[in-house]
């Protein structure tokens, strides 16, 4: 019988293909599931729409929920007038309707209990639940202060419990998005711009002209509006550079891929500085009027020659030179790109400043075909009471540290739980929304020690991730698909609005996010800071402030609204003043120097893996979120677990083999807990291997996604900090291969 | 009318998002589906080569398929689209075994099922579920009879491959390179 196999064989030319998606041959037999007795299409007039917009990842485009007259969410559709899809929305957004149909869902309030030395979770009422979180809290805020309790949050939930954090006297509310992923170009964005990049980012790859990606492999993130345009960008023939140890399906659609070296890209940059200022090709114009520092970057960059690169990249200087001219010849419109995850290497404030530099020498920053100045509509708020002052914040527990981190860091809060002796008081407290934080912290073992010095930790989330093994009170709250939150105002070309409305009820016992912070709030005595007795009255209210109503919004899901800030782009000639201290932007860094840092980016070498150890890189697929996706049904069924990437003279070392179980075990001798399968390609350097982030669940409440796959996460124990900001740099950790089930010996 | 898709091998990002739309739109059960990526990989690093393709039935002009189906439930309709009659397949596997695209499947209540090119949207003046939903616009459709449809269009001026050629399907996948 002909399989998907051998189907691929006759199609491969060469070594090493791989097919996504599904076989039907081959997985005839696992199917038990879901033997669905009516196939037949539904039409789309047989089903009624519901406004929503995705909460599958960050991006957050607008959709419709259609619900057939069963009362059965069928699919989810992109909204066509939300600039973030454009009505064509990603394979996350796509099969969102998993998250809802997922049976392993949390189903109600849990709460600890320990019973002769042993710990297990007992169903609870809602009251019940959240009036013991509320005498937990209280207890630790008269004992220790409410700044003792921290929010990790990820998500439209997260702001009503921000709401509620505030109002309860801690200002100590993070998410991972800042340290452990965009943190430093935020930091780097608002040294040299003023501003930060923000999301979606205001890249105009819809007119650009030369699209650099350094590292960032869109296409796999699925950022979705970027990705889009991305594609128009190659039918328009825009030149693609791509910088990527690894051959990114990006790099793969890119005029140049540079192979680089990896952790060596800030000497590239540089390099790129060098040539496009020493053979004039910056844009002279703008960098007169805006900029700030020029003449010391010129005396900077005056040895960091493409030669000087080349022996450090890998990357040949005729290489370089032509990379930088193609950008020269397409200014101002041209990107290069900020990225989105870069916490790598721990000097990646000062990488993402050569990013930041380079953009201004070319003249993007404010140009088509560059960043475009985004705009977000301003929805007024409700008068709510003052929050009470904070006597302390989390950046007390690093005295004289990371103060242009603009936001808090989740990693420095987690290490700022485990007690010392020299810090006066620890975090006792986590209320954690929507992040599973043991796979989105580095370092897994710290993050759970982390856990096992709070006194109290309540876990609000859809899903039992592992971090919900952790609580003492579990929170299950609904899906995107069955709640109403707050009006999404995320910045664009121009300002729009998107609603979420619930396209059916809460399955099971969950509740919306809005609801349980108000109800604890109300429990705590502070529920004049949720000043409506129902979610709608407040969207109601605040949509007809501004001309609109909760009755329209419901009909359209997304509304435009005129621009107030001014033209898209800088207007020739146009006198900008910039949030710097200069006014300009800024080359040369006065931030930095007054903190003490390079004020010009200086590349500085990094280890280098040890003998028969590897880099471990990690990066995204386009039908996951992080961890938070891996046992949704649908997406499950496109991508089970993750591979480890080898390229095939290392495989030929190892004697490894396409598809044969390794384990792997980093410097530390940290082992995976579950092996990884193997995938040959050419596609790596010999000097790393890739894997997908956000597989390995350990817990096997996740029935699909236990133990499939590795969590790069646990193998991240060489976590290098960026001084100026606080970021987790990760790509400092080296592995090595396994092959036989390690030993306990070995996992000690 | 001839109903035909092209994919741009060259904007396609193996997402699989068509795979999910699919499903959603056709009530594939889960571990089944209609269409699939390839990513075929050439050349050794860093001279290396990937070409991304979104694959589904060919609904081929000379359909193995229809020929052998002992039943008559594989048909061709109008537009050339390749249907199975659910009630009228035993699900015996010959249209399987016969189809070099590998584009049918075993539905789990007995019968055999693939890609229907989405006809019933396609009366409503919708195109199909995967075409409307990529994120790339990487899959262009319409009738190769009318010089102004999406998919006369994407071929006039690309040059574009079909696959297994040799098995004299004629095909109507055309893969745009």
């Amino acid at each position: 019988m002909k399989t998907r196999r051998d189907f691929i064989k006759i199609s491969t030319v060469g070594a090493g293909a791989a097919a996504l998606g599904l076989s039907p041959i081959t997985w005839k037999g696992l199917n038990t599931l879901n033997a669905a007795s009516e196939q037949e299409s539904v039409s789309d007039d047989e089903m009624t729409p519901y406004p929503t917009y995705c909460e599958v990842c960050f991006w957050k485009c607008a959709g419709w929920t259609y619900v057939d007259k069963k009362g059965e969410i069928k699919k989810i559709i992109g909204n066509k007038e939300d600039p973030h899809c454009n009505g064509r929305l990603c394979p996350r957004g796509t099969g969102g309707v998993g998250m809802y149909s997922d049976k392993d869902r949390l189903k109600t309030p849990l709460i600890r209990e320990t019973k002769n030395g042993k710990s297990y979770f007992r169903k609870a009422s809602w009251d019940e639940a959240l009036d013991l979180v509320a005498v937990n809290l209280k207890k630790i805020a008269a004992e220790h202060g409410p700044e003792c309790v921290a929010l990790f949050n990820h998500g439209s939930g997260g702001k009503f419990f921000g709401t509620f954090l505030n109002a309860f006297g801690s200002p100590n509310i993070t998410a991972p998005s800042f340290a452990q992923c965009r943190g430093p170009r935020e930091t780097a964005w608002i040294a040299t711009f003023g501003e930060g990049v923000g999301s979606p980012e205001p890249t105009d790859i819809r007119d650009t002209n030369c699209l650099v990606l350094i590292g960032s492999h869109l296409g796999e993130n699925m950022h979705n509006g970027q990705v889009q345009e991305m594609s128009e960008a190659i039918d328009r023939g825009a030149t693609i550079i791509t910088v990527d140890p690894r051959l990114s399906t990006a790099a793969s659609k890119s005029k140049y891929w540079l192979p680089i070296k990896p952790a060596t890209d800030l000497a590239l940059l540089m390099a790129w500085i060098h040539v496009a200022i020493y053979e004039g090709i910056y844009n002279k114009e703008y960098v007169e009027q805006y900029t700030y520092g020029f003449d010391e970057l010129k005396e900077h960059v005056k040895n960091m020659t493409p030669e000087w690169a080349y022996g450090i990249t890998t990357i040949k200087p005729d290489i370089i030179r032509k990379t930088v001219r193609e950008m020269a010849n397409a200014a101002p419109a041209v990107i290069i790109h900020p990225g989105r995850h870069v916490t790598w290497y721990g000097d990646d404030t000062q990488r993402l400043r050569a990013v930041a530099i380079l953009n201004a020498l070319f003249g993007s920053w404010g140009n088509r075909g560059g960043f475009y100045l985004k705009e977000s509509f301003h929805l007024p708020k409700p008068k709510i009471p003052k929050y009470p002052k904070p006597t302390k914040t989390w950046r007390d527990a690093y005295p004289g540290q990371f103060k242009l981190a603009s936001l808090a860091l989740s990693s420095g809060i987690c290490d700022a739980t485990i007690p010392t002796a020299d810090r006066a008081c620890s975090f006792k407290a986590w209320i954690v929304s929507g992040t599973n934080l043991p796979l989105t912290l580095p370092n897994k073992a710290n993050t759970i020690e982390a856990m096992s010095h709070l006194d109290f930790m309540v876990v609000i989330d859809t899903m039992p991730m592992e971090v919900t093994g952790f609580a003492d009170v579990i929170l299950p709250e609904c899906t995107y698909l069955e709640r109403y939150d707050l009006i999404r105002t995320s910045p664009h070309r121009e300002p729009y609005i998107a609603l979420r409305m619930p396209a059916v009820k809460p399955k099971y016992d969950s509740k919306p996010a809005w609801w349980i912070a108000k109800t604890l709030a109300e429990k705590m005595g502070l529920g004049d800071y949720f000043p409506y007795d129902d979610i709608t009255d407040l969207l109601d209210w605040q949509l007809k402030q501004v001309g609109s109503s909760l009755e329209e919004m419901k009909r359209i899901g997304v509304k435009k609204f005129d621009r107030e800030s001014g033209g898209l782009y800088f207007q020739q000639g146009e006198e900008v003043e910039f949030n710097t201290p200069t006014g300009k932007i800024e080359l040369f860094s006065n931030d930095l120097a007054a903190e003490g840092f390079d004020p010009i980016p200086v590349y500085k070498p990094h280890p280098e893996p040890p003998e028969g150890f590897y880099r471990l890189i990690y990066g995204r697929a386009p039908m996951h979120t992080f961890s938070r996706t891996a046992n949704n049904h649908n997406l499950w069924d496109l991508k089970k677990e993750n591979s480890v990437w080898i390229n095939p003279k290392v495989a030929d070392l190892w004697d490894l083999k396409k598809d044969q179980y390794v384990w792997l075990k980093n410097q530390d001798g940290i082992v995976s807990s579950f092996p990884i399968k193997v995938r040959v390609t050419e596609r790596i350097r010999w000097d790393s291997v890739y894997m997908v982030h956000g597989f390995g669940h350990a817990t096997k409440k996740l029935s699909r996604a236990n133990g499939h796959g590795a969590n790069d996460s646990e193998l991240i124990t060489n976590v290098m900090v960026d001084p100026v900001m606080g970021g987790t740099g990760m790509r400092g950790n080296f592995i090595t291969f396994l092959k036989e089930k390690p030993g306990k010996e070995v996992e000690a | 009318m001839r109903y035909a898709m092209a994919i741009d091998t060259k904007k396609c990002v193996g997402c699989g998002d068509c795979v999910v739309a699919c499903q959603t739109e056709n009530n594939v059960p889960h571990g089944y589906c209609r269409d699939w990526i390839v990513e075929n990989v050439n050349g050794s690093y860093p001279n290396v080569e990937i070409e991304l393709r979104s694959e589904r039935c060919n609904h081929c002009d000379n359909s193995p398929c229809v020929r052998c189906c002992p039943t008559g439930a594989s048909h061709i309709i109008e537009g050339g689209i390749v249907k199975v009659t659910h009630n009228e397949c035993i699900g015996c596997g010959a249209c399987i075994q016969s189809c070099p695209y590998d584009a049918r499947y075993s539905h789990p209540d007995g019968y055999v099922d693939k890609c229907t090119f989405c006809d019933h949207r396609l009366e409503k003046g919708q195109s199909t579920a995967c075409v409307e939903v990529c994120p790339t616009n990487c899959l262009y459709f319409g009738d190769l009879e009318d010089p102004n449809s999406d998919v006369s269009k994407a071929l006039k001026n690309r040059k574009w491959k079909v696959l297994a050629p040799e098995a004299g399907t004629k095909p109507q996948l055309y893969f745009l390179t």
